[in-house]
């Protein structure tokens, strides 16, 4: 497992490797948490040009705190555009959305999200999750599907009770065959033990890189499903000081998402 | 011309028909009288919202709600309501703990975004109390769209595929055009909804500042419709920016006067939420019991919202949820 170590935590490694991967001049609907923390991040660092929209309906704002609410306040400091929710969806149906980065309950192998129920019955769910709010609607219409959450088995099943938000659904050529738009889908995923892709051909979760200190053992036995793994496999680059120094100070000083030092 | 695509048939209940000539005659005996509106919260829920009538809640959850109305709903104990749960957050919790409603369509419910999940709401929908139909944030919001445009259905292209399509009351369809599957959602139109404003006039006109989520659509499917507003003012006064003016007064029935009326909520350019009290409110409700003494001590044991604002420290607390507010700062700030 990941080392604890001095220089930064999980959640902050999380955040810094989901940072750079957000390239610069892109256009993004980001949820709360940590989701935005690592879009905040990558302005202040790799990608200062990256458009930050929110489903609520602000756009382009700058931000000054992380929000508590995709509509409060914190979203909608010095923005360029203060809209509707109907404005933010319509753009990622129209293509002009190249990011969407979310969190989820449950994902599989597809990285096709549950975060509705656990259960099996649906009219009496076990537990009862929130159900969509915008994730299908992000994950069917905009480009790239990002993903962020902790990695056990739990989390990463075999099969999902319920399938809100759609992956790759059964694999190669099913998107296009339930009707959703060509060329859209799930890009990465990370966790707290690794940065993943997708196959291109199979369409299912490849690992392409291990935190430090993780073992190929490590994720095997924390995924419920069976994952593929890059030959060569990288290690994830740690944080650098810069990159903490700014999370810290300027993204989350408070440590709401990376906890309080 | 392509082969039709194999088509996938929904299962959720369509709790409100897409009756477009049946709005129509309702909307054409609306009234288009330019008359003073102004009301009581406690007379416009009497008025306007009835055991068993379809609500929409406007805002965002918990930023520019109508707390007033929510909790006068609960407080006036009405039973059987719809409920269209979009973006449904703090809303929802009030509702929920008031046991107010029986159906509901779910694009958001229970969670409280960065603030976790409603245990109480958690427990009002896994107790089977409740018939529930799956959505999501965009396809609810175009439902009020496609009621707002007068036609019984728009066409999307998310939900295809997954379980919320399988349990929503949505349908695919074939593009007559270019042959494509598509999704089709029904128009919606509430009986009665409830929007939170900045500034509106007597008669209605109003206009919020910042971001306007789904009301501008909501405000125009719903049938019947309260507005309550931070302030009233004068019509001369909405005059001077009409592109502002995002409700015209012949959509609405009822304007109420509630200063800080989406309180505990966050009401952009005015004040932050109090997340002191809505911690307050997921403590209370980790049991039935506790959530009983919280209730009556905040809703059903305080006669209208200002009692319930006194509780909360009145005046003096919404003068440090002013402070808190980052929006006046930046408008301080140019």
């Amino acid at each position: 497992m990941t080392q604890s170590n001095t220089r930064y935590n999980l959640m902050e490694l999380m955040v810094c490797v989901a940072s750079r991967q957000l390239e610069d001049g892109r256009t993004a609907v980001i949820g709360t948490g940590m989701p935005l923390a690592a879009a905040m991040l990558a302005q202040k660092t790799t990608a200062p040009h990256l458009v930050v929209m929110f489903e609520a309906g602000s756009a382009a704002p700058e931000l000054i705190k992380l929000p508590i609410s995709v509509a409060d306040s914190y979203t909608q400091t010095r923005a360029l555009l203060h809209s509707s929710m109907d404005e933010i969806m319509e753009a990622c149906q129209r293509g002009m959305v190249d990011y969407t980065f979310l969190g989820g309950a449950q994902i599989d192998m597809y990285g096709n999200i549950n975060t509705s129920m656990i259960g099996t019955d649906y009219q009496h769910p076990r537990v009862r999750l929130p159900g969509s709010g915008g994730a299908n609607d992000l994950a069917s219409l905009c480009w790239k599907t990002f993903v962020i959450m902790p990695h056990d088995k739990k989390r990463f099943v075999d099969h999902l009770d319920f399938l809100t938000t759609p992956g790759y659904l059964t694999g190669p050529g099913a998107r296009e065959k339930a009707g959703l738009p060509p060329g859209s889908g799930p890009y990465k995923v990370i966790t707290t033990l690794a940065l993943m892709g997708y196959d291109p051909l199979s369409k299912r979760m490849k690992v392409e890189s291990l935190h430090p200190g993780v073992t190929n053992q490590d994720v095997v036995d924390n995924t419920g499903f069976e994952l593929l793994f890059a030959d060569p496999l990288h290690v994830t680059p740690e944080p650098t000081d810069e990159e903490l120094r700014i999370l810290r100070e300027e993204v989350d000083p408070e440590g709401v998402i990376i906890g309080k030092r | 011309m392509k082969e039709s695509p194999e088509m996938v048939t929904s299962q959720g209940e369509l709790f409100s028909p897409p009756d477009v000539d049946a709005a129509r005659a309702f909307f054409a005996q609306k009234s288009r009288a330019m008359t003073d509106k102004r009301m009581s919260v406690n007379e416009a829920v009497s008025q306007f919202i009835h055991d068993g009538d379809y609500l929409a809640s406007g805002g965002f959850g918990g930023v520019r709600i109508a707390t007033s109305v929510l909790h006068e709903i609960v407080r006036q104990r009405k039973q059987g309501l719809g409920l269209s749960g979009h973006t449904a957050t703090h809303d929802f919790q009030i509702l929920a703990a008031g046991k107010c409603f029986d159906r509901c369509d779910i694009a958001y419910v229970v969670g409280l975004e960065r603030r976790g999940l409603s245990p109480n709401a958690r427990r009002y929908l896994e107790s089977g109390a409740v018939k529930m139909t799956e959505w999501s944030n965009a396809t609810l919001g175009w439902r009020y769209k496609a009621a707002a445009m007068g036609i019984p259905f728009l066409p999307a292209r998310s939900l295809l595929g997954t379980d919320v399509f399988r349990y929503s009351a949505a349908k695919e369809i074939t593009c007559p055009f270019t042959g494509q599957k598509l999704l089709a959602v029904p128009a919606l139109f509430p009986d009665a909804g409830v929007i939170h404003v900045h500034r509106a006039d007597q008669y209605g006109n109003s206009q919020v500042d910042g971001i306007s989520i789904a009301d501008y659509d909501m405000a125009r499917a719903c049938k019947h419709l309260i507005i309550t507003t931070e302030r009233i003012v004068s019509t001369d006064e909405i005059r001077k920016n009409p592109c502002q003016t995002f409700i015209p007064y012949w959509l609405v029935d009822a304007v109420c006067e509630v200063r800080y009326g989406s309180y505990p909520g966050n009401m952009p350019y005015e004040y932050y939420s109090d997340e002191e009290h809505l911690a307050e409110w997921l403590e209370a409700e980790k049991e039935e019991s506790t959530l009983q003494t919280f209730m009556d001590k905040y809703i059903y044991g305080t006669r209208d919202f200002d009692e319930y604002l006194a509780l909360k420290g009145g005046e003096e607390r919404m003068q440090v949820l002013h402070e808190l507010e980052p929006l006046k700062h930046c408008q301080e700030a140019v």
